[in-house]
């Protein structure tokens, strides 16, 4: 009559498909909860989810109800101390009467709650990417979490021939042979008393067909006792091998920023974004990243993330006062043997005229012959100015490890790293 | 009675010791004649449970967005613990679906079979709307069929158009239902037989109603006579439909006249469903009440005969109480009345009423008062739903314990009156007004197909029967556009009291109107 089913097994995730349906239905209004997340969040904190709220209105599923006013009466437990005929005064400020429908002929339905669910780090990474315009094999590459590398992990008993582990397999080999031989002997050794016995005795006595009987006995057990294999599948032993996390080298992201005033807050917020997808990149490759925060208005100044990001100044550029900086902290803290170097920098352009010459220099010279890679976004809807040119003079000298870029919208930040991505796709 | 040894002990639980409480619990159960579908036990994680969850209770279901929001609200409540998942998810299926979270201790395994497996399932193959709204042997197929044409529609005509569609059909489906007609029962493989054979009939069914040139009988041309106001008799005959339709889905599937006949389909599958679960709507109290009458009677059968122990007996009982618990009004948990609570109090109230009748119950209920209480519950779980079973058998002691009041809100007066309270002179009136705000018709606004204007401007009116002055919500805006969406043409909604217009509504709104949004 009844019958349990075990269903655990079975696939999970039956509502994926619904939930991604949902997430496309409102792509717009989580997309603005994560583009908030984005500025809120350092950018060593893209790796976990978010909480994302819809205003409920938004999401509702409208049907026909009944709306304030009217006359109805309502059944309540739990009444201490009222009579009939008492009468009260209306909870929440009274209005409750009126035909409460808008006049406005609004379209939405009612309530003003939140729908507050959860993204998984995937689908928070996933449109943040979206922003950025990525490609999916990069968005892939980003979001898996770590390279692997075959490490020994004992011994199985599956495996490929090219790993069998002979010592191992022989002992087993050995095991078996004896416990399986070891009745067969047994009853051998038996065989042979009885047989011996039976010859000892007086010929007289001796029963010929019973000595024939025990004959063929023994040459039974004798043919079972070698048919026992040597080596059998059951004994093979393999080496396993087993995923673990691939160890690498350490890195260092020194993030250079003009703040001078002429960078305005959204200037920063696309800044960030820049940031961050470099800061993504090199955690997927590196074990252990480090970031160094230089800002510079006409001096260069080594900060925190949230005064780098946060704090105003005033005054006029010199970037070569930032790239000395960076240069200093290298050769104090990074030495280029043990640490992979990137460098990226964002700037609306302004340099002092003759600063930007001593820029390249420096780049040339002393930077660049010890980084792995230097990005550089150009916020800025305008035209290019010295700073521009002399950069690209570097970018000529280095093509494969330098990228430059103008950007005005998020989207154009990817082109910046696409030379970096598509060595890392290559390796 | 022998006290025999415990099946188990502790909290853990194995497929063993389950399936040999289900031995006992059906051996009990059978005692108290309760006759159920074959019960299908399904051993779940909290993840499934919670995809069961989502999909409404149905465990085959189509895409939509609408239960991905569902997942999330659930996964969400469930994580930060405002939830628990244990209780009992249940499908009136035969062999009747029941999910066990794996997570559950052996008392709560124990515990849902009780409810679930013997409760609900015998609730399901008797009460008399579930005999003769849904059909329990076809239901799995219907959604297996359903799943797989919304599927091909998705191939073929684009995931938003068939979401839109959806969306449509959601926003009316409590309206798809023939309230007063047993419907045909469903069944898969008819349906996806003779499903292209409809697809014909109804587009030609359609484009007969749709056709632009009335065609009168040819005998009926010279007997009219000729009308001063209506010289082409244009208006003649009469209104569509001649009487009005409270199955608006069942009217739109018939008579939109632009939708393809695939959309047709697709609005007949979320009628179909929307019939399916028209009897649980109407059932919360009677079908929580009985599961819970016995999964609290066969718990204690068990302890009586000692197959579970006193840990197991205490666990149950905390967790027993805490579901039928009914905070008052004014407590910070009151979220309405408890159908488990409520439901419960009066089955266990029935079962004592035959048992030990009081000089009230025997005024109040003389047929019932010493009767046999088994041959009387059966008779009121198959027979009632919750609007009348609360008529019939809500007494004045479930009433006093309850401490139940009705409150009249009306919005013609500043205050709010107390109608009635728990004492002699209130029991009539809490009753009446108890069984009415269950009742469906009353739950609900009555909103019928009045006419469609099949000779003019195509526009479908409805009419709104106005209970009590109670006007609509502001979502019958978003409602009738949905509705405008299946129709095509311009839809009007008219409230009406005592007999007249109070309200107009109409999507798309008049050019005057839209200037002002």
């Amino acid at each position: 009559m009844s019958y349990f089913i075990d269903r655990r097994p079975n696939a999970k995730h039956k509502s994926a498909v619904n939930r991604q349906r949902f997430l496309d239905r409102y792509r717009t209004h989580i997309k603005r909860s994560v583009e908030e997340a984005v500025n809120r969040r350092s950018i060593t904190d893209m790796e976990r989810g978010e909480k994302v709220s819809i205003p409920a209105r938004d999401i509702s599923e409208p049907v026909f109800q009944h709306g304030q006013g009217g006359k109805r009466s309502i059944v309540s437990p739990g009444n201490k101390e009222f009579t009939e005929g008492d009468r009260l005064r209306r909870p929440g400020g009274g209005g409750g009467g009126g035909g409460g429908n808008g006049e406005g002929a609004s379209n939405q339905g009612e309530g003003m709650d939140e729908f507050a669910f959860s993204l998984t780090r995937e689908e928070f990474l996933d449109f943040v990417f979206d922003g950025l315009e990525l490609p999916h094999l990069e968005r892939k590459q980003l979001k898996d979490l770590e390279e692997v590398r075959p490490v020994r992990a004992g011994i199985s008993r599956d495996g490929v021939p090219s790993r069998i582990n002979i010592v191992r397999s022989m002992r087993e080999a050995h095991a078996r042979r004896i416990a399986m031989r070891a009745p067969i002997r047994r009853a051998l050794r038996e065989a042979q008393e009885a047989l011996e016995a039976e010859e000892r005795k007086d010929p007289v006595l001796r029963n010929p067909s019973r000595i024939a009987e025990l004959k063929a006995e023994v040459e039974r057990l004798e043919k079972r006792l070698e048919a026992v294999p040597f080596i059998d599948t059951y004994d093979l032993r393999y080496n396993n091998l087993s995923n673990q996390p691939l160890p690498s080298n350490k890195a260092v992201m020194f993030c250079i920023m003009d703040v001078s005033g002429s960078m305005t807050q959204s200037h920063k917020d696309i800044a960030k974004r820049f940031f961050l997808l470099l800061y993504l990149f090199l955690e997927r490759n590196y074990e252990k990243v480090e970031l160094v925060f230089v800002r510079h208005h006409t001096a260069a100044k080594e900060v925190d993330e949230e005064e780098f990001f946060y704090s105003r100044e005033t005054g006029g550029t010199i970037v070569s006062s930032a790239l000395t900086l960076v240069d200093e902290i290298i050769t104090d803290r990074y030495p280029p043997g043990q640490w992979n170097l990137y460098v990226a920098q964002a700037s609306d352009g302004d340099n002092w005229d003759d600063d930007s010459t001593t820029c390249r220099q420096l780049l040339i010279d002393s930077l660049m012959p010890r980084l792995q890679y230097y990005t550089y976004v150009e916020i800025t809807p305008h035209a290019h100015q010295a700073l521009w040119e002399e950069y690209e003079t570097v970018a000529d000298r280095f093509p494969s490890r330098f990228a430059m870029r103008q950007i005005v919208e998020g989207g154009d930040i990817y082109p910046v790293f696409r030379e970096l991505f598509r060595r890392r796709a290559e390796a | 009675m022998t006290r025999r040894k415990p099946i188990a002990t502790g909290s853990d639980w194995n497929f063993e010791v389950l399936a040999e409480y289900e031995r006992e619990i059906a051996r009990l159960a059978d005692e108290y004649r309760l006759d159920t579908y074959p019960n299908q036990i399904e051993l779940i994680t909290s993840e499934q449970m919670m995809d069961a969850y989502a999909s409404v209770g149905m465990p085959v279901g189509y895409h939509h967005w609408s239960f991905g929001k569902q997942f999330l609200a659930v996964e969400q409540a469930y994580r930060r613990g405002q939830m628990g998942l244990a209780y009992e998810l249940v499908i009136n299926s035969d062999p009747c679906i029941a999910y066990l979270m794996e997570e559950n201790t052996l008392m709560m395994q124990v515990l849902v079979m009780a409810h679930a497996c013997y409760g609900h399932n015998s609730f399901f193959k008797g009460n008399y709307l579930f005999q003769a709204w849904t059909d329990a042997s076809s239901i799995i197929d219907y959604l297996v069929f359903a799943r797989k044409y919304i599927a091909e529609c998705e191939e073929r005509h684009g995931v938003t158009a068939v979401e839109q569609l959806l969306d449509a059909c959601h926003a009316l489906q409590n309206y798809g239902v023939d309230r007063y007609k047993r419907p045909s029962p469903i069944s898969a493989e008819e349906e996806a037989q003779r499903q292209s054979e409809r697809e014909a009939y109804l587009q030609a069914q359609v484009n007969t109603l749709w056709s632009t040139i009335p065609q009168l009988k040819e005998g009926e041309r010279t007997a009219e006579i000729l009308d001063e106001d209506d010289p082409l008799g244009l208006h003649r005959s009469g209104r569509y439909p001649p009487e009005p339709q409270e199955n608006l889905l069942y009217f739109i599937e018939k008579n939109a006249p632009l939708l393809a006949p695939w959309q047709r389909e697709v609005v007949r599958i979320v009628r179909k469903l929307a019939q399916y679960f028209y009897p649980q709507r109407q059932t919360q109290v009677m079908n929580e009440g009985w599961a819970t009458f016995w999964h609290y009677t066969l718990m204690h059968r068990l302890y009586d005969e000692g197959l579970v122990d006193e840990g197991l007996m205490l666990e149950f009982l905390q967790s027993h109480t805490a579901v039928v618990n009914q905070p008052g009004f004014d407590s910070p948990y009151f979220n309405g009345i408890n159908p488990y609570a409520l439901g419960f109090a009066m089955f266990t109230d029935i079962k004592r009423i035959c048992e030990a009748p009081t000089e009230e119950d025997r005024a109040w209920f003389p047929e019932i008062a010493g009767s046999d209480w088994l041959d009387t519950l059966h008779f009121a779980m198959h027979n009632f739903k919750d609007e009348s079973f609360i008529q019939q058998f809500l007494s004045p002691k479930v009433i006093r314990d309850l401490k139940l009041f009705t409150i009249v809100d009306d919005d013609q007066d500043e205050m709010l009156t107390v109608s009635a309270i728990h004492d002699d002179r209130g029991y009539h009136r809490i009753r009446e007004a108890l069984s009415t705000q269950y009742a469906l018709s009353v739950r609900e606004p009555n909103i019928q197909v009045y006419s469609a204007n099949i000779r003019g401007d195509r526009s479908l009116t409805l009419h709104h029967v106005q209970d009590r002055r109670r006007p609509l919500a502001k979502s019958v805006y978003p409602v009738i556009r949905h509705l405008h969406q299946l129709w095509g043409f311009p839809v009007k909604m008219e409230s009406i009291d005592s007999g007249e217009v109070v309200r107009r509504y109409q999507w798309p709104l008049p050019d005057d109107q839209r200037q002002g949004t």
